[in-house]
């Protein structure tokens, strides 16, 4: 098991450095291609209508005019022994991990990922336990009473859910409940926890309910699915024979084999939403991880743009890494190889 | 003649000022029945000639919200038309626009300066004097070397890339400057100088007449050299205004309460009304314009409009068209005809391009007459002062002439037409439309145009603003756009039509490439006498028009929308949106 | 009364292509410490008649009529929570495959901790004893240690005595043994059935194995059901079903038991044809289309369903022909072909 684990771990940092690669390679190699120059790739940088020699001393500061490699070299030791950064005022340390200064505001991107982490957190297990409580219950409802006008009105809904894109339900969502009905905060009003949990829940609750009805409708499917299948199972009827409580039968023996593949798709869609519910954060306006990779990539901002692929990307990996560990606890057939 | 015209304008304003009961201007009595507004009767364009829900209410927060981020909120670092307007509540510059509505928005009067520039050495010196009494947030004075310090450290494009570089240009600065921060102890006063503690002084390499434009720009805000933290000072920013910063996180928004150090007795324009100001950036636009729309958010800052959503559920509805504002911008949306790519280096053929353009259907690819603008005729957009309107290129129901462009056609040897690529910002869904527009009514004539779109962030440093890919990609057309820093012509023009600020990457002059229109710019940026100036400007529009290089779309409009509770709201011609040092809530 | 007394039990199941008459009027009495084989082609309707005796078809689908008493009480209008009450505790059931009907997530200890605990309120280290107990009884080596595996660990013959541990913690008065050695192999197959027997004698209980087997319950049980097409056939004691069969499907399993001296494919009488859709159960005698005899009844075969009558001390035949001429083709063709092959 710990070599396993160990295995998995240098796996996946190695997978964190092709990603590295990839998406500096994107960003700096490919305009190269098309053609273009260091100034021409600084232009993005500075204001409208700025000199030659403006966007020349910008390519400059931005170090444009050294080879790639050179510039991924620069990049990894920031991560690995911090860099530093001159703000003409002065010289500001800036310590490792250090993903470097926004390319427009100059800010470090390290402390405002840090910064914006909980939100997306919040709304991610926010809507987490909403979108598993809420699927997985309609979902083993729907298989028990299967054909049943429940069934039928939750596996529509559940259908709309997983095909209405969430700008569309969250934008209507916003106009409907809080412009119009007056009963939730209108987009962007976040506060944090540990200002007012009472005030945190109530600003993120709209968000929440629509990320989660977008998930819960697959949940729902999906748990449909499994316990139709395990409730089939031999060892359910066992189960029966045995004198349980039918709850019991279905909770503890049913639903916790259908849950099992259930378990993976939350690790990968939780972990992706942790690195960045993009849409939700966008419709709402949520300063959280998937706000900031919207606008680092609007804006073009490549330390910005590392900064939210690298931690997306490790959340993403920590979170198949966690399952797989999980799923060996959950399934003990699972822990012999 | 100057002098003339200010005097004109002041009356003008005055007239205006008893009509519109406005807050701004010098210090007018108010009717007493509106002192805490409310009482307006919303109307379609009720804040583009007077002022909209009059009051002199103090107190209260103002919302707003921007859909994306400010440049910089540093003075010396910003070059956004919203960020000049609202960074006007937390500084404070040598002159500024006139406050309040009507055209007068678009004269300059002094603000931290006691009145407008003096011009000496033939227009090569420029004075300005300051007031007195005037502090800094942390109540120590300003003098004239806060003003100097700011020019000089605005001068280092390094640490400040964003902001406008006409100081940089204009000013003679020393050969080897530095910059403030590499060289602190470099003397610059060849460039800008504090001769004692309330006078600022200008050297220019040459004479140049717009001055007093160029100094309302946030370089000439102060900033306490003590303070300055270099790239770091946006997040901290000395007040100089009626607000200062009480909170400020970048990327996510900032709040701004009074500044008690700031004396209104020094500054007759801005009456200060909220109590508090708490700004949202980063803002979804279409959830933006929802909030605006229910009330949640009173101003929207960006100030160019609502979005095309917004817009589908303002218009047909007269209540909420009652609540907007439709003025005419000094912006042109247009098409650049490059004469770089054969055959369009025959002027002939640029002139094939104007004839046949169909200007309704580029209209209406721009969103129609009040979310897109009036047609546009020439290059000088209405708000630009001294502007006249003309067209060269008149067609029947301004829907083109296939005759007179096949006639042009003929004329440059290509009788049959001829084919080339035409760019656009793929993320602009208008100029998409306007490229599918321009398609059409030049196969009438038998140009063919291919079509190819853009990301906007990059449109002019790697593709149509880059010489070497527009060369090899043989782009013979571009969609464009361009909005003035201030409205004269040399604001509105000179970005976009002067052939020497022609560079590799990232050019705002696609295709204007003339020596004469570049000799009558010269000649009209040097002229002292406003009127004569204005008329420069005018011939050099015309050059443009013969040189066929640029085939104008619209005029844009924009449709501003009046928050709801907001109080002594006017569109300011200057700002080209509304003026939000007046606004106050109810 | 006896301990177990099922009366006309019908089992039918609607389904979207009809009535699945899966149990068709079935009686059957069983009594303490006695066995009762029943045996059938697969698909006749075993399962479902032993799944209904423990009332695990209740709150479904399934359309149940007849009755079922048990120990002198009806279950077949009781509540399915007094039937549950009853399950695991008074009736216990053994299944075919023990892979898959035992949970793979849960250790074979917690399967049979959680059987008992369901019906005996003892701690859960107590419970463990027990279970430990149970496994060492039904012949599991080291059983402390193994109390803990999970069911993929364990070998098929080992599952399936957890399986009858599990069945059998509760001391139940009813165990019925749904085909308990078909996924086992020869040798296993008889130790278990060597270990049922013991326990069925030590428990005193009554037991009710199903199979299609007829080899295994000729040495187990006391009497005998034949089922085809969800009824009974013929029913008689052991002896009566081996030595003296009258009906022609009986015939037709006996024909194609396996015996040691044979290759188990090889049939000497094979029964021709599949076995009958309980949906359209064929007219008249069921098994006629089957049935090699059949034109022996002048036709009533295929218009009217014969009825199971007594030919001798409880021995029941359900066919047309006479009891003579059943007893005249046993004795001269049927029985010498078993005997020569
Ligand atoms: N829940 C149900 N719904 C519909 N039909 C069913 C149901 N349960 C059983 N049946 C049908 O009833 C018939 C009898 O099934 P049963 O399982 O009792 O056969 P069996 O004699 O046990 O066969 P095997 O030897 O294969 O186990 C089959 O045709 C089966 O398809
Ligand atoms: S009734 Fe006829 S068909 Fe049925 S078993 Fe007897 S002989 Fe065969
Ligand atoms: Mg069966």
């Amino acid at each position: 098991m710990f070599t396993y684990i160990i295995k998995r771990v240098i796996g996946a940092f190695a997978m964190l450095i092709v990603i590295s690669m990839v998406t500096f390679g994107i960003f700096y190699v490919v305009p190269q291609w098309a053609g273009a120059s260091p100034e021409a790739m600084a232009s993005r940088y500075v204001g409208r209508a700025a000199t030659p020699e403006t966007v020349h001393l910008v390519a400059e500061r931005l170090g444009f005019n050294d080879p790639v490699i050179v510039q991924y070299g620069r990049f990894v030791k920031g991560l690995v022994a911090g860099a530093e950064y001159d703000y003409g005022a002065g010289v500001e340390q800036c310590p490792a991990p250090c993903f470097g200064y926004s390319f427009i505001s100059g800010q470090p991107v390290w402390p405002d990922l840090l910064d914006r982490l909980p939100v997306t957190f919040s709304l991610a297990i926010g809507a987490a336990v909403l979108w598993v409580v809420g699927g997985v219950s309609v979902g083993v409802i729907s298989a028990l009473r299967r054909g049943s006008f429940f069934d039928r009105l939750s596996m529509g809904t559940a259908l709309a859910g997983v095909s209405l894109p969430i700008f569309f339900t969250g934008m209507i969502s916003l106009v409907v409940f809080s412009y119009a009905l007056g009963w939730t905060p209108p987009g962007g009003a976040y506060t944090d926890f540990s200002v007012n949990p009472a005030q945190w829940a109530y600003s993120l609750l709209l968000p929440w309910i629509t990320l989660a009805f977008l998930f819960a409708a697959t949940y729902a499917r999906l748990t449909r699915a499994g316990m139709l299948e395990t409730m089939g199972e031999d060892y359910i009827r066992t189960a029966r024979a045995k004198g349980l409580h039918e709850r019991e039968v279905v909770v503890k023996h049913g639903l916790r084999a259908a849950l099992t593949p259930i378990l993976t798709l939350f690790g990968i869609d939780f972990g992706l939403l942790i690195g960045g519910a993009i849409l939700t954060e966008t419709t709402y306006t949520l300063p959280g991880l998937g706000q900031f990779a919207i606008l680092a990539i609007r804006n073009q901002d490549m330390p910005q743009v590392m900064g939210v692929v690298l931690v997306a990307a490790m959340f993403v990996v920590v979170a198949s890494l966690i399952v797989d560990l999980l799923y060996a606890v959950v399934d003990p057939r699972v822990r012999l190889s | 003649m100057r002098r003339k015209t200010a005097l004109a304008g002041a009356a003008t304003a005055a007239l205006v000022l008893v009509l519109s009961a406005c807050g701004g201007g010098g210090g007018t009595q108010q009717p007493a029945d509106s002192s805490s507004g409310g009482a307006a009767q919303p109307a379609f364009n009720a804040g583009l000639n007077e002022v909209y829900n009059p009051s002199t209410k103090k107190g209260g927060t103002l919302k707003a919200a921007h859909s994306a981020d400010w440049d910089s909120l540093d003075p010396g670092d910003t070059y956004y038309g919203y960020s000049f307007n609202f960074g006007r509540l937390y500084w404070r510059t040598l002159t500024m626009y006139k406050p309040g509505p009507g055209p007068e928005g678009n004269t300059v009067i002094p603000d931290l300066a006691e009145g407008l520039g003096e011009p000496s050495d033939g227009g090569k010196t420029w004075t300005y004097k300051l007031k007195s009494g005037l502090k800094f947030e942390d109540g120590t004075e300003i003098t004239a070397k806060d003003v100097a310090y700011a020019v000089g450290r605005s001068w280092d494009k390094k640490t400040f890339p964003h902001g406008p570089s006409y100081l940089n240009e204009l000013l003679d600065w020393p050969k080897d400057f530095k910059g403030v921060y590499e060289d602190p102890d470099a003397d610059y006063s060849s460039a800008v100088e504090a001769t004692d503690d309330s006078t600022v002084v200008f050297h220019l390499k040459e004479p140049f007449a717009s001055m007093d434009y160029v100094v309302q720009m946030p370089m000439t805000a102060p900033v306490p050299k003590d303070k300055d933290t270099g790239a770091k000072y946006k997040e901290k920013v000395v007040s100089s205004g009626p607000y200062k910063f009480e909170t400020n996180e970048i990327g996510k928004g900032f709040t701004l309460v009074r500044n008690d150090q700031w004396d209104p007795a020094t500054d007759p324009n801005r009456p200060a009304l909220p109590d508090r100001i708490e700004v949202q950036v980063n803002v979804n636009a279409d959830d933006l314009d929802n909030q605006l729309i229910a009330g949640d958010i009173q101003l929207d800052i960006v100030g160019t409009g609502l979005q095309a959503a917004a817009l589908g559920k303002v218009l047909p509805d007269p209540a909420l068209k009652a609540r907007t504002d439709n003025p005419t911008i000094p912006r042109l949306w247009y098409v650049s005809v490059i004469p770089d790519t054969p055959p369009l280096d025959n002027v002939e053929c640029r002139k094939a391009v104007m004839w046949a353009a169909d200007r309704v259907a580029n209209q209406t690819a721009y969103g129609g007459e009040l979310a897109g603008g009036e047609i546009a005729t020439n290059v000088l957009p209405p708000p630009i002062v001294g502007q006249e309107k003309f067209d060269l290129y008149a067609t029947p129901g301004n829907k083109g002439d296939v005759n007179k462009a096949k006639q042009a056609l003929a004329a440059c040897g290509q009788p049959n037409g001829f084919s080339t690529t035409m760019t656009y910002r793929s993320d602009r869904p208008r100029e998409k439309a306007l490229a599918e527009a321009m398609e059409q009514a030049l196969a009438k004539v038998g140009i063919k145009l291919t079509l190819k779109g853009f990301p906007g962030s990059s449109y002019f440093s790697d593709y149509a603003g880059n010489v070497n890919y527009v060369k090899k990609n043989g782009i013979g057309l571009a969609a464009h756009g361009w909005g003035s820093d201030w409205p004269d012509g040399y604001g509105f023009m000179q970005a976009i039509v002067d052939s020497r600020t022609i560079r590799d990457a990232g050019n705002y002059n696609l295709s204007v490439k003339n020596d004469e229109v570049d000799k009558l710019i010269d000649q009209a940026s040097a002229e002292l006498d406003d009127a004569a100036r204005a008329k420069l400007w005018v011939d050099v529009d015309k050059k443009v028009m013969e040189d066929a290089s640029i085939l104008p779309v619209v005029w844009a409009k924009s449709l501003l929308m009046r928050g709801k509770g907001l109080t002594n709201v006017a569109y300011n011609e200057g700002q080209s949106m509304f003026d939000y040092i007046l606004l106050g809530v109810e | 009364m006896s301990f177990l007394d099922v009366k006309d039990l019908k089992i039918h199941f609607p389904t979207d292509d009809g009535l699945v008459k899966s149990v068709d009027g079935l009686s059957f009495s069983v009594e303490r410490g006695r066995t009762l084989g029943i045996v059938g082609e697969s698909g006749s309707g075993k399962s479902v008649t032993s799944l209904g005796v423990l009332g695990l078809h209740k709150g479904g689908r399934a359309r149940i009529s007849g009755e079922i008493w048990l120990d002198g009480e009806e279950l077949n209008g009781a509540t399915a929570e007094h039937v549950r009450g009853l399950r695991g505790k008074k009736m216990a059931m053994i299944f075919q495959d023990p892979l898959s009907s035992m949970h793979p997530y849960y250790s074979v200890g917690h399967q049979i901790i959680e059987a008992y605990r369901i019906h005996n309120d003892v701690s859960k280290q107590v419970a463990r004893k027990h279970a430990v107990d149970m496994l060492g009884r039904v012949g599991i080596p080291e059983p402390g240690r193994r109390v803990d595996s999970y069911p993929h660990e364990f070998s098929g013959g080992m599952r399936q005595r957890a399986m009858i541990a599990m069945a059998l913690s509760c001391d139940p008065e009813l165990l019925i043994a749904d085909e308990p050695t078909t996924a086992l192999d020869v040798t296993v197959q008889a130790q278990i059935l060597d270990l049922m027997r013991d326990l069925q004698s030590e428990f005193n209980s009554a037991l009710i194995i199903i199979t299609h087997d007829l080899g295994v319950v000729a040495e187990l049980s006391n009497d005998i059901l034949v089922m085809y097409a969800g009824r009974c056939v013929e029913y008689g004691s052991t002896d009566d079903i081996f030595y003296r069969p009258e009906h022609p499907y009986t015939w037709g399993l006996l024909g194609s038991m396996p015996r040691l001296d044979r290759e188990p494919t090889e049939r000497l009488m094979p029964i021709k044809g599949s076995p009958p859709s309980l949906i359209n159960v064929p007219q008249g005698c069921a098994f006629h289309p089957r049935c090699p005899f059949g034109e022996r009844t002048e036709g009533k075969a295929e218009t009217a369903a014969p009825a199971l009558t007594e030919t001798e001390g409880g021995h029941l035949v359900r066919c047309h022909m006479s009891r003579d001429e059943r007893r005249t083709l046993w004795e001269n063709e049927i029985k010498p072909a078993l005997e020569t092959s």
